[in-house]
């Protein structure tokens, strides 16, 4: 970015987050000594590591123009089944873990074969999925469960010191959330997987007609992000070391604020994962702002972030304006020949995928 | 399977087949196993039991359905009519005793039976109010062109924070009797709450089918660029629809506080935006926008609401029927979807065929 003298435009939304970002950490440096620590930096990542890890999947969702609401009610069910299965059935928490991931992506892969078989659109499938997934934590177990088993207590206390500064460290579930975020900025930008999600996400008819997958590469997203709750489940559950299914409420909108606020078009096709880092640190910073201030009451964090998802929206509209254009023009023209058309595209994608 | 393929052509069109079998099938349900559930028996003066139980909770349900169906059948989606809930309640209990949210200790003075502001200018403001929210929504969604599901949930996460500045973040409870009416009257025997929503759902259906109004939604919904080349105002249509759901959710706000004497910032109303999309989806509207029917919503409602309460009677714990809700929608979409539709034509005609 920076060796460029006139930068790219496609970058302008991902400046302007790291610039509300910087500008932010700076009036806390200024306004509070607290902040003036350099752990101060790394507890943001600590208290939002969950957030980041779900919101890596989200961006992948987004990216294909897709959205879901069910992360947060996964992140519950992960810790109400996790906690059940350690505790009350006595499980190794080696056996536990992986089979929490596998169910995970089972869920988002089976929520996203609905909506690619059955063309249902991806907002109200995630949305069943919500519900069932909270109902089912509160079959598995009505009260919160308190996990005792000894390698959930040694991750939930370890601390990770961190090379280059004094008396900085980083708690596990921050380690394996800056892990998933690498991993997630390999996948994206560096293999054919990730180009073809940009693909599908930038226009999804013409991504089918080059002979991209789209229909199995749309679901192995929603999977993809299912394996992401399922982990960031994990990650909540050994940092508060219990189960509930009242947990991680609204998780899914803190989510696709930070998606959104990193500068991921909810229409799809672009956005950076990097940016949903700074995404989520900029709704990390605004409750960790709120919590240094003490006079200001938490709700004020819930007003903050619509805020600033309304106004980052606004810039995303303003970049986006001419691919709007397009898309609509190409809608309207797509529904003119009347339903037959999309039924005979949705037949070849089905036979394509099949 | 004597049917030949044109009659269940009929039958499946219309839109309130699917809605009133599934309230058959809840009812027949309760039948067998939920026993007295048809009983209504008189109860100081007015009807009660479990039907008359449904009729009353179902209420908030069918106003935010009847406000909701108009929004989907433009093609777009209001997630922020749980928190436009929260709002208005919040609004409508702070201006009875504005002590309430300020002072923390209870006395003698905050548990007194009155009001600081006369009731019809309580109700008036928190239906302004949630009006206003409509508005905002709407204004977002025509002149800011923003993806509908996107800007409501601006409201939807911000209105939650906004409903507990009003309340102070207090939990803000009532003691003024004559506003437990809404909630909690009877007139005739029956419910109160009934006659709002059907007073609501006849002006409703006056503005929407006696009007052209509901056939510029149909439109708007099918397809905005050719209702636009017709001369129909996307944006005013899109405007107008909005704040008459705000408008409903803000009725839906006044029976809800009214009915459980408080108004929690942070519990009211949520998740009933979900419910209220369902019983939408369940009344054969789709997601995609068109043709609506503000009746079929409302029967959706009541199937949403008679599976709660049967859950409820059965014994499924509050939070557990959630479970069983979802999957409920899931097959209740799969069976509205396209390709199921054309797998079923498929079965129906080769069985017509064969015979």
């Amino acid at each position: 970015m920076s060796d460029r003298l006139k930068v790219d435009r496609k970058f302008v939304p991902l400046l302007a987050t790291f610039g509300v970002f910087a500008a932010l950490y700076l009036y806390g440096f200024l306004q509070y000594k607290g902040m003036r620590q350099p752990q101060a930096f790394f507890n943001l990542f600590i208290n939002n590591a969950f957030l980041l890890i779900t919101s890596v999947g989200m961006t992948f969702v987004i990216l294909t123009e897709g959205i879901d609401l069910s992360v947060g009610a996964v992140i519950a069910l992960t810790s109400v089944a996790s906690a059940a299965l350690l505790e009350n059935v006595g499980m190794s928490p080696y056996v536990v873990i992986p089979l929490m991931l596998l169910m995970g992506t089972l869920f988002g892969g089976i929520m996203g074969a609905i909506i690619h078989f059955f063309k249902v659109q991806p907002f109200i499938v995630t949305l069943a999925g919500m519900f069932f997934a909270r109902g089912m934590c509160f079959f598995i177990s009505l009260d919160a469960i308190p996990i005792h088993d000894p390698l959930y207590r040694t991750m939930a206390l370890s601390r990770i010191q961190l090379p280059f500064f004094e008396r900085a460290f980083l708690s596990l579930g921050a380690v394996v959330a800056v892990v998933v975020l690498v991993v997630g900025m390999y996948i994206a930008h560096f293999t054919r997987y990730g180009r073809t999600i940009y693909a599908i996400g930038g226009n999804e008819q013409s991504a089918l007609l080059m002979g991209l997958p789209a229909g199995r590469i749309k679901i192995s997203v929603y999977a993809l992000n299912g394996f992401c709750s399922a982990l960031a489940g994990i990650v909540f559950s050994i940092s508060l070391l219990s189960g509930h299914g009242l947990y991680a409420t609204n998780v899914e909108l803190d989510a696709i604020a930070s998606v959104v606020i990193g500068g991921t078009l909810l229409t799809g096709g672009q956005g950076y994962v990097f940016g949903t880092l700074f995404g989520v640190l900029v709704t990390g910073l605004i409750q960790m702002l709120i919590q240094f201030n003490g006079d200001l009451s938490s709700w004020w964090t819930r007003i903050a972030v619509g805020a600033l998802t309304l106004i980052f929206i606004g810039v995303q509209s303003l970049f986006s304006s001419d691919k709007k254009k397009r898309q609509t023009m190409a809608r309207a023209s797509a529904k003119e020949p009347n339903s037959q058309g999309e039924i005979a595209a949705g037949d070849r994608l089905t036979t394509d995928s099949a | 399977m004597k049917q030949s393929s044109f009659s269940w052509q009929k039958i499946r069109d219309s839109q309130l087949f699917w809605p009133l079998l599934a309230l058959a099938l809840i009812m027949l349900f309760n039948l067998f196993f939920t026993p007295g559930f048809y009983e209504i028996e008189i109860r100081n003066g007015h009807l009660s039991g479990f039907l008359i139980d449904i009729l009353n909770r179902g209420s908030i349900l069918m106003l935010l359905a009847i406000g909701m169906t108009m929004v989907i059948a433009t093609g777009g989606v209001d997630l922020s009519v749980g928190a436009v809930v929260a709002i208005a309640a919040g609004t409508a209990t702070v201006l009875i005793n504005p002590a309430l949210a300020t002072q923390l200790i209870s006395s003698e003075e905050l548990i007194k039976d009155a009001t600081s502001t006369p009731l019809w200018q309580c109700i008036m403001a928190a239906l302004l109010v949630a009006t206003l929210c409509g508005f905002w929504n709407g204004v977002l969604v025509s002149k800011a062109k923003i993806q509908p599901m996107v800007a409501t949930l601006v409201l939807m996460v911000a209105g939650r924070g906004i409903a507990q500045l009003i309340t102070h973040g207090q939990i803000i409870t009532v003691y003024y009797s004559p506003y437990f009416f809404i909630g909690n009257g009877y007139v005739l025997g029956l419910p109160f709450t009934l006659f709002i929503v059907a007073f609501v759902y006849l002006c409703a259906w006056l503005w929407a089918r006696r009007t052209a109004f509901g056939l510029f939604v149909e439109s708007v919904g099918i397809n905005p660029r050719s209702s636009l080349l017709s001369g129909i105002s996307e944006d005013n249509i899109k405007l107008a629809v909005y704040t008459f759901c705000g408008f409903c959710a803000g009725i839906a706000g006044l029976i809800y506080s009214s009915n459980v004497k408080s108004a929690d910032a942070n519990n009211a109303g949520l998740m009933l935006e979900l419910d209220a999309i369902l019983a939408v989806v369940m009344g054969g509207t789709l997601m995609s926008g068109g043709r609506f029917s503000l009746l079929a919503s409302v029967i959706g409602a009541l199937v949403i609401q008679s599976t709660t309460t049967t859950m409820y009677a059965v014994g499924v714990p509050a939070m557990a029927a959630s479970a069983i809700k979802g999957l409920v929608v899931l097959v209740v979409i799969l069976l509205y979807s396209e390709q199921t539709k054309l797998m079923l034509t498929r079965v129906f005609e080769r069985v017509g065929v064969q015979s």
